[in-house]
C-alpha cells in the first residue's frame, strides 16, 4: 500500500519535472508510504512512489520498469492473485527479478494490454508509463477501493492518490467546485469522476485512462456491476437451491479471506465493529493462518452508538489479543481537521473520526494491514434503505392502506433519539413520493431529497449555479441493462456506485485507514466473491424484511448466535453535540465565523451562524434533540468550512524539508 | 385569536428556526416535509413549540401530514382546537 503521483508533459518540447516538485509531491502522500521513497523521471514525465512495504520487502521498491526500462510502473494497492499470475506469465517465458505484485503487473501489461486489468483480483490505483510510445496509462479497482485523481491542462496530466500531491505544484489553481458540493449535499459523495475541486477529476472506479502524445484521451470501462436481467427471456439468476448457495459463498469467502490474510509478508489483524460482517470476516482470518491474532475495536463513551458487549464475545470467540480505543465527542471536535485534511471532501457525518483514531491504534499496536467487513451490506443488501424501498413498494400498491406503514415499526426499533410522538409524520415522510415507483432512482429518492433539502445553507451564488435536473449526474449516467434489472439490484447498484464508493470506502475506509499508514484489506469486495453475490436471486439476500440471509446461514455454527441474530445497528458516531461543549476547540467558531464564510462564499453567512447558535442552544439547554437535518447541516457546513480553509486558504499543506529519496531512475 | 395571528406566528418561527431567517417567507400552502423544509424529527420542534404558545396538547392520532403539513394545514387545525378548548 503506498502513495502514486505523478506529472506527465504530453508536449515535445515542456520542461521536464523537477526532482524538486517530485520530492513535494511525494512529501504530500507520506502518510500512505512512509517506509520509502523512489522516483522516475524522464523528458516527459516523473513518476514518484511513497511506499509502506508489506509484500516483498527487500525487493519491491518503485518505480520498478519492465525488463528492457522502457516501461515504467508506480503503484498502490495488491493484486491478490499475482502469484497465480506470475505463474501463468513464467509459463509463457517471462523471467521476473522480483518477488512482488508490482512487476506481475507490468509483465501483465506487456503479455495482455488493456485486457490485464479484468485478470486481477484485488484493489488498486496503477499508473503506467511507456516511455517509448509517450503514453500514460491510469487505472483503478472494480469499485473504487484506491483512490487516483487526475488533473489535464494544456497538455500535461497531473495524476495523484490524494489530490493534495496534485497541489504541491503551486501552477496548479485551487478552488472549490460548487457542482461537487451540490453532489456532497445530494449523495454524501462527489459522483465520479467530479471531485470537489474545480478542474481535478477522479479515474472512475473499474476505468482506465489513456493519455498520448499525439492522441486523443481514451477512457475505458474495463468493468461493471452487473445483475440478472429480468427480461422475460433472459431472466438467469443463479437458480441454485440455497443450501448449495450457502456452501459456495461459504467457500468463495473462505477463498477471498485467506487471499487477504496470507499474501503479506506483514501482519494482518482484523477489525471488529461488533456486527455480522466484521465478525464473519475476522472469525475466517483467525481459520486462514496459525498463531496470534490481533482484534481492534471502537467503543463509545455514548451508549447509543456503542457495540462493546458484541465486539467481545466476538474477541473472546476468537481467543484473539483485542484492543480497544473509546471515542467521545471531545476526541472527535479534536481530530476533526485531521480527518477532512484525509478524507479531502466534506462529510455530512462525523463517523469518519473514530476510525481515524482506530487506525491509529492499529499502526500503534505495529501493524500495517487489516481485514475488514465492508461490502457486505452493499453486496448482500444489508441496509435498511433496501428494507425501506422494499416496503415503499409495498405501499405504492395500496397507498392509502393504515396497516402497510406499520412494517415501519420493524425497521427502525433502534432509533432511540425517535419518540413515538413523531411516527405518524415520519409514516407521512415515507408516504411521498409512491407514485415514483416507476423511476429508476425510487430506493433512494427519500435519502436524496432529505439530503438535498440542505442545499438551502448555500449561498446566492452557489445556488445560482445548481443543476435544475437534481439526481441527472447519476441517473443519466445509468448502463443500459439497468432498467432490466430487479427492484433490488437497482438499488444496489445505486448505493454501491455512490454512496460506498465515494463514502464508505473512501471518506471512512482507504483515507482514515491511509491516514495512518494501515493498509484495509475487504473480502467482500473480492472479485469472486462480489460477482458471484451479484448472480444470486434477489430473495436469497433479502427475504421479507430479512437482511443478508444468506450470510446468516454461512455464519451459523461459526459466530455466536447472539451476533447473528441480534438487530442491525448502523455504525455512526455523536455528530453536531460533539464539537459544542464548554471546552471545544477555538476552530469550530472561526469556521462558522462572518469572516470565514464570506472568504469562502460557499453558505449564506446568516443562515449558517443560525444553525450553529441554533445548535449551541439545543446542547445547552438539553430541551430538545438535533434533528437529523440540523445534525447533518452543522458537519457539512464545518466540513466544507474545513476543506476551504485547509486546501485553498491557507495553502498550509504538509511538506517534505529534504531530499529523502531512496530509489532513484533518473533518465535524463 | 384570529386566523392571521396564528399564521403570522406559525410562519415566523419556521421561518427562524427551519430557514435560519425570520425575514424569509414560505409559501403558506408548501408541503413543509415534501420540500423539506422540515423534516421528520423537525417536526418535534414544531409541535413543542404550537404546545408551549398556545397551551395546547396534541394526540398521537391527530399528528398527521392532513394536520401539519403546511403553514395554512398547521394555521386551520390550531384554530380548530383553540375553539374546543
Amino acid at each position: 500500500m503506498c502513495g502514486i503521483a505523478g506529472r506527465i508533459n504530453l508536449n515535445g518540447n515542456a520542461e521536464p519535472v523537477s526532482v524538486q516538485l517530485l520530492q513535494k509531491m511525494v512529501g504530500a502522500l507520506r502518510h500512505r508510504g512512509p517506509d520509502e521513497f523512489g522516483y522516475y523521471r524522464d523528458v516527459h514525465a516523473g513518476l514518484v512512489h511513497a511506499r509502506l512495504s508489506i509484500i516483498d520487502i527487500t525487493t519491491g521498491q518503485q518505480p520498478l520498469s519492465n525488463e528492457d526500462g522502457t516501461l515504467w510502473i508506480v503503484f498502490n494497492g495488491e493484486i491478490f492473485n499475482y502469484i497465480e499470475l506470475r505463474k501463468e506469465l513464467q509459463s509463457l517465458g517471462y523471467k521476473f527479478r522480483t518477488q512482488s505484485d508490482t512487476e506481475v503487473i507490468v509483465t501483465a501489461y506487456e503479455q495482455w494490454g488493456d485486457d490485464c486489468f479484468n485478470k486481477f483480483n484485488g484493489q488498486w490505483a496503477i499508473a503506467l508509463w511507456d516511455s517509448l510510445k509517450k503514453k500514460l496509462v491510469l487505472c483503478r479497482d472494480r469499485v473504487g477501493v484506491r483512490p487516483l485523481f487526475v488533473r489535464e491542462y494544456n497538455n500535461q496530466i497531473w495524476f495523484a492518490s490524494e489530490v493534495k500531491a496534485i497541489f504541491a505544484d503551486s501552477s496548479v489553481p485551487r478552488e472549490i467546485n460548487p457542482h461537487g458540493l451540490s453532489q456532497i449535499f445530494t449523495y454524501w459523495t462527489t459522483i465520479s469522476p467530479a471531485s470537489i475541486f474545480s478542474g481535478i477529476e477522479e479515474v472512475q472506479p473499474g476505468s482506465m485512462r489513456i493519455y498520448q502524445t499525439g492522441k486523443s484521451k481514451i477512457s475505458k470501462v474495463y468493468w461493471h456491476l452487473s445483475f440478472p436481467s429480468t427480461a422475460d427471456a433472459g431472466y438467469k439468476p443463479n437458480r441454485i437451491q440455497l443450501h448449495d448457495a450457502v456452501k459456495v459463498l461459504d467457500e468463495k469467502l473462505m477463498n477471498a479471506t485467506k487471499l487477504r490474510m496470507l499474501r503479506s509478508d506483514v501482519p494482518v489483524g482484523s477489525y471488529l465493529s461488533g456486527g455480522l460482517d466484521s465478525s464473519l470476516v475476522a472469525w475466517m482470518g483467525r481459520q486462514a493462518k496459525e498463531g496470534e491474532f490481533k482484534t481492534f475495536s471502537i467503543r463509545f463513551a455514548d451508549a447509543e452508538f456503542d457495540e462493546t458487549e458484541y465486539q467481545r464475545i466476538m474477541a473472546s470467540t476468537l481467543d484473539s489479543e483485542h484492543q480497544e480505543i473509546t471515542v467521545t465527542g471531545k476526541d472527535i471536535a479534536e481530530i476533526f481537521p485531521d480527518v477532512i485534511y484525509h478524507t479531502e471532501r466534506p462529510v455530512l457525518r462525523t463517523a469518519p473520526a473514530p476510525l481515524f483514531l482506530l487506525s491509529r491504534l492499529v499502526r500503534n499496536a505495529g501493524f500495517k494491514a487489516v481485514l475488514t467487513g465492508e461490502g457486505a451490506d452493499e453486496m448482500l443488501a444489508g441496509y435498511d434503505i433496501f428494507r425501506e424501498a422494499k416496503i415503499r413498494r409495498f405501499m405504492a400498491n395500496d397507498p392509502e392502506s393504515k396497516i402497510r406503514p406499520k412494517l415501519f415499526d420493524r425497521l427502525y426499533p433502534y432509533l432511540a433519539r425517535s419518540p413515538q410522538q413523531s411516527k405518524g409524520m415520519a409514516i407521512e415522510f415515507w408516504k411521498r413520493g409512491l407514485d415514483r415507483i416507476h423511476s429508476p432512482s425510487f430506493s433512494h429518492e427519500p435519502r436524496w431529497n432529505t439530503t438535498s433539502s440542505l442545499k438551502k445553507f448555500f449561498s446566492e451564488d452557489v445556488q445560482n449555479i445548481l443543476q435544475l435536473n437534481p439526481f441527472g449526474d447519476v441517473v443519466s449516467n445509468l448502463p443500459e441493462e439497468f432498467s432490466l434489472w430487479d427492484p433490488l439490484a437497482k438499488a444496489q447498484y445505486l448505493e454501491i456506485s455512490t454512496l460506498f464508493s465515494g463514502y464508505i470506502i473512501s471518506s471512512q475506509g482507504d483515507r482514515m485507514l491511509m491516514a495512518n499508514s494501515v493498509e484495509g484489506r475487504f473480502p467482500f469486495l473480492d472479485a469472486d466473491v462480489m460477482e458471484y453475490c451479484n448472480a444470486l436471486p434477489a430473495e436469497y439476500k433479502l427475504i421479507g424484511l430479512n437482511e443478508k440471509h444468506i450470510l446468516k446461514q454461512v455464519a451459523k455454527g461459526k459466530i455466536p448466535d447472539a451476533i447473528i441474530d441480534r438487530k442491525k445497528q448502523p455504525y455512526r458516531a455523536p455528530d453536531a453535540v460533539s464539537f459544542l461543549s464548554k471546552n471545544a476547540p477555538d476552530y469550530i467558531e472561526e469556521m462558522f465565523s462572518d469572516r470565514l464564510l464570506i472568504d469562502s462564499g460557499l453558505f449564506n453567512p446568516l443562515m449558517a451562524k443560525g444553525l450553529f447558535e441554533k445548535c449551541l442552544e439545543a446542547v445547552k439547554s438539553g430541551n430538545f434533540v438535533l434533528s437529523n437535518n440540523d445534525n447533518m447541516g452543522f458537519v457539512g457546513i464545518l466540513s466544507s468550512q474545513l476543506l476551504f480553509s485547509l486546501f485553498i486558504h491557507k495553502n498550509n499543506l504538509q511538506t517534505f524539508q529534504e531530499n529523502q529519496f531512496t530509489t532513484v531512475h533518473d533518465n535524463l | 385569536m384570529v386566523d392571521d395571528e396564528i399564521r403570522n406566528n406559525v410562519s415566523q418561527f419556521i421561518s427562524k428556526t427551519f430557514l435560519f431567517d425570520p425575514n424569509k417567507k414560505i409559501d403558506e400552502e408548501i408541503s413543509l416535509l415534501g420540500t423539506g423544509v422540515i423534516d421528520s424529527t423537525g417536526v418535534l420542534e414544531l409541535i413543542s413549540y404550537l404546545e408551549s404558545k398556545y397551551q395546547i396538547k396534541f394526540e398521537d392520532e391527530e399528528l398527521i401530514g392532513e394536520n401539519f403539513d403546511s403553514i395554512e394545514k398547521i394555521t386551520g387545525f390550531i384554530s380548530k382546537k383553540l375553539l374546543n378548548i
